[in-house]
């Protein structure tokens, strides 16, 4: 059983995905149980490999048997299954979370959410595991499809953005697609670990600089990296709760993970860090992305949309831990990777509870909301503190190893960038706090009727409580084991050659 | 040159066509036309594919006659034959820009149900004039 883990996680999800409508036809109510239950079988598998993984160090799988590079492998090693935890996990929150709010957004729709909801995390999931090219590019359609028609969905202005996410979209996965063709001319294979073997000695090759070219850009569509994120913040902003929830912390970091794939073990680090100047330009990318999308998100009333313009600067600190190409830069990248994923589920998370109860996401509007909505409004706070980096939340931590990283690689520029994004940040979020906690009620709300003067309480319902709360405790305690899991996981994570 | 661009022209092909879907997708101003430049687009990545495995001088189909039979050890003649495996990852290409393909209909359908209009201007205006 525990052997065949890898191909479980991938499987479980898919298969359960097509019983959906089935189930869906015969009693409506079982379709969210039955995704709950389907995501605590590949967070299990997850575990199961990261525990494989951390005793007998990394393996791979090989589907129906046959050995790569011909047949497609599935690789397992510290990063892919500490990824594949982290992916589970969060998707397996937001499922529990989902219940409610589906009902009330997609009150029609509840069957066919959770189909491309269940084959959404079956894309990441793929994109992760995999350890051939050509299957990631499926992986990452598979999970792309999936999140246009789930963005379409949403509210109003939804399908423009959705559309104009396809087309984005769509020439991203086509860049890398080209950039999988260029490496298979010149190589002949599509294995990534047989590519790291036979790609050094052509490192002189034209071929092979274009179709480098073509995967960095193609990820930067997809992973939404700075000047290419044009097509992200209607996208997610307009997406249903649960939904946002989910791809805001997963598809940037998965892109992102794709990126350290490419750029060091599908091409070695001597290669992405000499022979062209990409990590430059990238730094330099995320140094206007967090400013860029500070001073956006600044100019935002609508908290979802501040959201994501925050996001586009955390996506910058994961690339430019990746472009400062040192060890200690790169343990902060990935370990942003979880923190980030864990505040980002939980601000979006957050978001929808409010928007649930309240009913307005206008962060003006948001007075007494520590009254109404004590514990969803804690993990709030909890978080916030996390992303202006005080410890001991986990924001602290990834920051911490990025401004050494930067400061290591002689880069004042880019540390000075972290250390104002976190101002920023503070001051984005205190602004939504002070609303929440200090601002009196305004005298045309008080003498709206005799009740509004006493503030009931009125929390979101419990299963979108409990994963709020997990997910903000989950912050802390990621803060205060961080140096297990860099001693036990990350550093093995990073690519050996640094 | 004209030797460069004819001995090559497969390739050439590719990019042209790509440039035309490149450039209806970002100039044009109807919905249906970037969906259609996006196709294109598509379809000229799957015709490079299929062109990288061509090989001149009677290659043929990849249908190995006489090797079946415990011939292990003899070679076979590479050049006799296709490459058949860009073909068949173009199959799933394929299957991927059909599904693209039709859910940006749908997408379509959507928009045209609430604007009354595929033209991104106007949508861009009656968005504006309604204040969303």
């Amino acid at each position: 059983m525990a052997e065949q883990f890898p191909a479980l996680i991938i499987v479980v999800p898919l298969i359960a995905a097509f019983f959906i409508p089935l189930i869906g036809w015969w009693k409506k109510q079982l379709c969210y149980p039955w995704v709950v239950a389907v995501l605590v079988v590949t967070f299990i598998s997850s575990l199961g490999i990261i525990n494989t993984v951390m005793t007998t160090g990394k393996f791979s799988y090989r589907l129906g048997g046959w050995a790569p590079p011909w047949g497609i492998e599935y690789a397992l090693d510290y990063l892919s299954a500490f990824m594949l935890v982290i992916v589970s996990f969060i998707s397996l929150m937001v499922a529990v979370y989902s219940k409610k709010s589906v009902e009330k957004e997609l009150p029609e729709k509840t069957v066919p959410f959770y189909t491309l909801f269940l084959l959404l995390i079956t894309g990441l999931l793929g994109i992760v595991i995999t350890g051939d090219v050509f299957n990631l590019f499926v992986f990452l359609e598979i999970s792309s499809l999936s999140c246009y028609a789930l963005i379409a969905i949403g509210e109003e202005g939804a399908p423009i953005a959705a559309f104009n996410y396809v087309i984005m979209g769509t020439i991203g996965a086509c860049f890398y697609l080209l950039g999988v063709g260029y490496l298979y001319v010149a190589t002949g294979s599509l294995n990534m670990a047989d590519l790291a073997v036979i790609l050094p000695n052509m490192y002189h090759s034209k071929i092979i600089l274009v179709a480098f070219a073509f995967f960095t850009v193609g990820i930067m569509i997809k992973g939404a990296i700075f000047p290419l994120h044009i097509w992200m913040p209607d996208a997610y902003s307009t997406a249903p709760s649960a939904v946002s929830a989910l791809i805001a912390p997963l598809m940037t970091k998965v892109a992102a993970y794709v990126m350290i794939r490419i750029m060091f073990t599908i091409f070695q680090p001597r290669f992405s860090v000499e022979t062209v100047p990409v990590m430059t330009i990238l730094g330099w990318l995320a140094f206007i992305a967090i400013f860029a999308g500070g001073i956006k998100a600044l100019a935002q009333t609508d908290l979802k949309k501040m959201l994501v313009y925050i996001l586009v600067a955390e996506v910058g600190y994961i690339v430019m831990g990746v472009s400062v190409a040192n060890r200690i830069g790169l343990t902060g990248a990935i370990l942003h990777i979880l923190n980030d994923a864990f505040m980002m589920a939980c601000l979006f998370l957050v978001v929808g509870a409010i928007s649930y109860r309240i009913g307005t996401r206008d962060i003006h509007k948001l007075h007494n909301l520590n009254k109404i909505m004590p514990f969803t409004m804690g993990a709030f706070t909890i978080t916030a503190l996390s992303m202006v980096g005080i410890p001991p939340a986990c924001g602290f931590f990834s920051k911490w190893y990025l401004i050494l990283g930067t400061i290591e690689a002689g880069q004042w520029a880019f540390a000075a960038a972290l250390l104002c994004s976190s101002l920023i940040n503070a001051v984005l979020f205190f602004r939504v706090i002070e609303c929440a906690y200090f601002k009196p009620m305004e005298p045309a709300y008080a003498n709206d009727g005799g009740e509004t003067h006493m503030v009931q309480r009125d929390e979101a319902p419990l299963t979108m409580l409990v994963p709020i709360v997990i997910m903000a405790a989950g912050i802390i305690l990621l803060g205060i084991f961080s140096g297990n899991i860099i001693s036990s996981i990350i550093q093995f994570a990073v690519p050996a050659s640094f | 040159m004209l030797d460069y661009v004819i001995g090559k022209y497969n390739f050439w092909i590719y990019v042209v066509l790509m440039m035309i879907g490149l450039y209806a997708m970002m100039g044009k101003k109807n919905l249906v036309k970037k969906l259609i430049g996006m196709n294109i687009f598509q379809s000229a990545i799957i015709l490079f594919y299929i062109s990288t495995g061509v090989k001149k001088g009677g290659a043929t189909v990849p249908i190995l006659m006489g090797h079946a039979q415990g011939h292990g050890h003899q070679a076979i003649d590479v050049a006799g034959y296709l490459n058949p495996l860009p073909h068949v990852l173009m199959l799933t290409a394929i299957v991927v820009s059909i599904a693209t393909t039709g859910v940006a209909l749908a997408i379509l359908i959507l928009i045209y149900r609430r604007y009354n209009t595929l033209e991104e201007d106007e949508i861009l205006k009656i968005r504006k004039d309604t204040g969303v």
